[in-house]
């Protein structure tokens, strides 16, 4: 690891380098092209590929979606950025009804090669209608494979993953991650597995789960239970959640005995309350205490900033809960 | 009929036995799939399309090999006007693993990839978008092909079909919109739908040409579409193809379509009937002889009682199969 790069300059790159690698590849969506993104997540592809293959669409995301659909049913592989995935609510009926479904329906015979990516979470100040989190929407769903990346190289190896795979993926990015920088090799990086959790720090006293931006607020959590009480945290990026990776999960429970979820989406049918079931059902004898959940209160995001911080994840109620977990309030 | 004698003369004399063979086969197969759903071997939701079979019968008179093809949950005689062997799509109707989606699809969800044929589709007018991403795909791959989309006036007034218009027009995708207006949404007359001028002046503001076409007459689907389609081949846009068609039965299985009166009906089958004005034609100006399509209409009845056979007989999935397929 000798060199550093943005979030979004790695999502950038990995499309960039499938685009090389594969014809059929094109990324769609609203300003991808000549703004580059909204995002800046395609700076200069549009230069490298030409409009045949990076396309500006209008403002239609249920269209552009059931277009990528088709066009993947006819073996092409699209790339469908939204602007936010609050605005792939309306195209919600494509991914899963069209993309995710068809296989099934069809015994087998029509698959649906296509990535569904861009923002998705809280970034912040944006409220209600710009800061929520659909990742345990399309974790309920057959048919679709879920990822949401952490670090820069998780964008790149899942993203250069999710394009080559033969199923629909959904691409859960955050906002807050793009301008974020991470180290990197100086190698290429390669396609990652999509359904495996990475433990990026390794505990013996609990096991804290997090996907997306929550994985850095749960490493500000284990650091400060390390360095103030002397509790040892086990932080799991779950990177996918649809499959959740169990083993990696009850691996950590049986080490640990405890496990707080703490996720930006709402807690009620939340991956915390999958991970809880997962735990209950396979490890349930490992537990010495109640598993926990820590999620966005129950309430769409309020716009001011003091609301929005109260209704966010808090890393010190984070601290305290897992404290009382632990025995040590 | 309003055909024009040289429509006749581009179509020869197996040209024509075949497009009788394509109307009785589609509706000879809705009555048996009607037949066993009375029994219920078929189940759920069926919808048929007795009545409009000279849409798909036309359509498929011009249909090249490499066009694909998308539409409704009212599929059965698209399939069959593709070639897709009777017998799989009647298993497919009656829930069997021999079925073209081996049981898990059924009427509304059918397949054929080989024939480029991409559904069968439940969410209506969804296919309107999923047919302009099959065009985006000939353009891009330039194989010469045009996407057949096919929905109803009841689709006709979905959000997306609109943005669908939009992006086909704006990025000059090859795509043949074809309205099957048969007038009814389920159980909504289409002028308690549709504001304004109405459904055929929808394509104007997005500069895609809208033709109007009899589609209860084989012949003027053919005779309107074939050149106009061959401009979308070469890259001149999306048309609109607006099918004047009617379906005789209710919306599905389950609707006793008492929204329209029996006269209405009647008086459609007494005088648009696309089998019965093909059938004069065919003999009046085909020299085709009674005897021969005697002997179209009994072959067909034996291929659709086979079908049914078929498809009773097939077995139902194993339960190991209902966790296949999901995700490769």
């Amino acid at each position: 690891m000798s060199k550093t790069t943005s979030f979004r300059l790695a999502i950038r790159d990995a499309i960039a380098d499938e685009m090389r690698r594969d014809p059929r590849i094109f990324l769609i969506g609203e300003e991808v092209a000549q703004y580059q993104g909204a995002y800046k997540a395609s700076q200069d592809l549009l230069k490298e590929f030409g409009h045949k293959r990076v396309i500006d669409t209008p403002i239609a995301e249920y269209g552009f979606a059931g277009i990528g659909v088709g066009a993947a049913f006819a073996g092409l592989r699209p790339i469908v950025e939204f602007m936010t995935f609050n605005f792939a609510m309306q195209a919600i009926d494509h991914i899963v009804n069209s993309a995710a479904k068809t296989l099934y329906m069809s015994g087998g015979s029509i698959n649906c090669p296509i990535v569904f990516r861009g923002p998705n979470g809280a970034p912040r100040n944006v409220a209600a209608q710009h800061s929520q989190c659909f990742a345990s929407w399309y974790a309920h769903c057959p048919g679709l494979k879920v990822v949401a990346p952490y670090t820069a190289i998780e964008a790149n190896g899942l993203l250069k993953a999710a394009i080559r795979d033969d199923n629909p993926v959904v691409f859960l990015e955050h906002e807050s991650l793009y301008g974020k920088n991470f180290e990197i090799p100086d190698n290429e990086i390669l396609p990652m597995p999509l359904d495996r959790a990475i433990v990026v720090r390794g505990g013996a006293d609990v096991t804290i789960t997090a996907f997306s931006i929550s994985v850095d607020q749960a490493l500000s959590v284990a650091d400060e239970l390390q360095n103030k009480h002397g509790i040892s945290a086990e932080v799991i990026n779950l990177v996918s959640l649809r499959p959740i990776d169990k083993d990696t999960i009850i691996k950590s429970v049986k080490k640990t005995g405890r496990i707080l979820n703490i996720e930006e989406g709402w807690l009620e049918c939340g991956i915390g309350s999958e991970i809880i079931s997962i735990v209950i059902e396979d490890a349930f004898d490992y537990l010495d205490c109640e598993p926990k959940r820590v999620a966005t209160a129950g309430v769409p995001m309020p716009y001011s900033k003091n609301l929005e911080q109260l209704a966010l994840p808090d890393t010190n109620q984070i601290v305290n809960l897992i404290k009382c977990m632990c025995r040590l309030n | 009929m309003n055909v024009s004698s040289s429509m006749f003369h581009e179509i020869d004399l197996d040209g024509a036995k075949d497009l009788y063979r394509k109307l009785v086969l589609a509706r000879f197969f809705e009555e048996q799939a009607a037949v066993l759903y009375s029994q219920g071997h078929i189940y759920g939701f069926c919808h048929l399309y007795i009545g409009q079979e000279a849409v798909i019968a036309g359509l498929s008179h011009v249909k090249q090999p490499q066009d694909s093809v998308v539409t409704s949950y009212r599929d059965h005689a698209h399939m069959l006007a593709l070639g897709v062997p009777p017998n799989v799509i009647m298993a497919e109707l009656c829930g069997r693993t021999q079925g073209c989606s081996r049981g898990k699809g059924g009427s509304m969800h059918m397949y054929c990839k080989e024939r480029n044929f991409y559904g069968g589709n439940g969410i209506v007018g969804a296919q309107v978008s999923i047919g302009a991403g099959l065009a985006f795909a000939h353009k891009y791959n330039d194989d010469g092909g045009v996407a057949f989309t096919f929905y109803g006036d009841g689709a006709a007034n979905q959000g997306q079909v609109f943005e669908a218009f939009n992006m086909a027009s704006l990025w000059k995708l090859p795509v043949v919109f074809v309205l099957e207006n048969n007038h009814y949404a389920l159980g909504t007359a289409e002028n308690r739908a549709v504001s304004g001028s109405g459904l055929s002046t929808r394509g104007d503001s997005f500069g895609i040409p809208t033709i109007m076409v009899d589609g209860m007459d084989v012949f003027d689907v053919i005779k309107k579409s074939k050149n106009v389609i061959e401009k979308v081949r070469c890259g001149d846009g999306p048309v609109i193809l607006h099918m004047d068609t009617y379906r005789y039965k209710g919306h599905s299985m389950s609707d006793p379509a008492n929204y329209r009166s029996r006269d209405e009906v009647e008086n459609i089958k007494k005088t648009r009937d696309p089998i019965l004005n093909t059938k004069k034609i065919l003999l009046s100006d085909f020299g085709v002889s009674t005897d021969d399509l005697t002997k179209i209409e009994n072959e067909t009845k034996v291929v659709v009682e086979t079908a049914a056979r078929f498809a009773i007989e097939s077995s139902e999935p194993d339960s190991s199969d209902l966790e296949k397929d999901v995700i490769l």
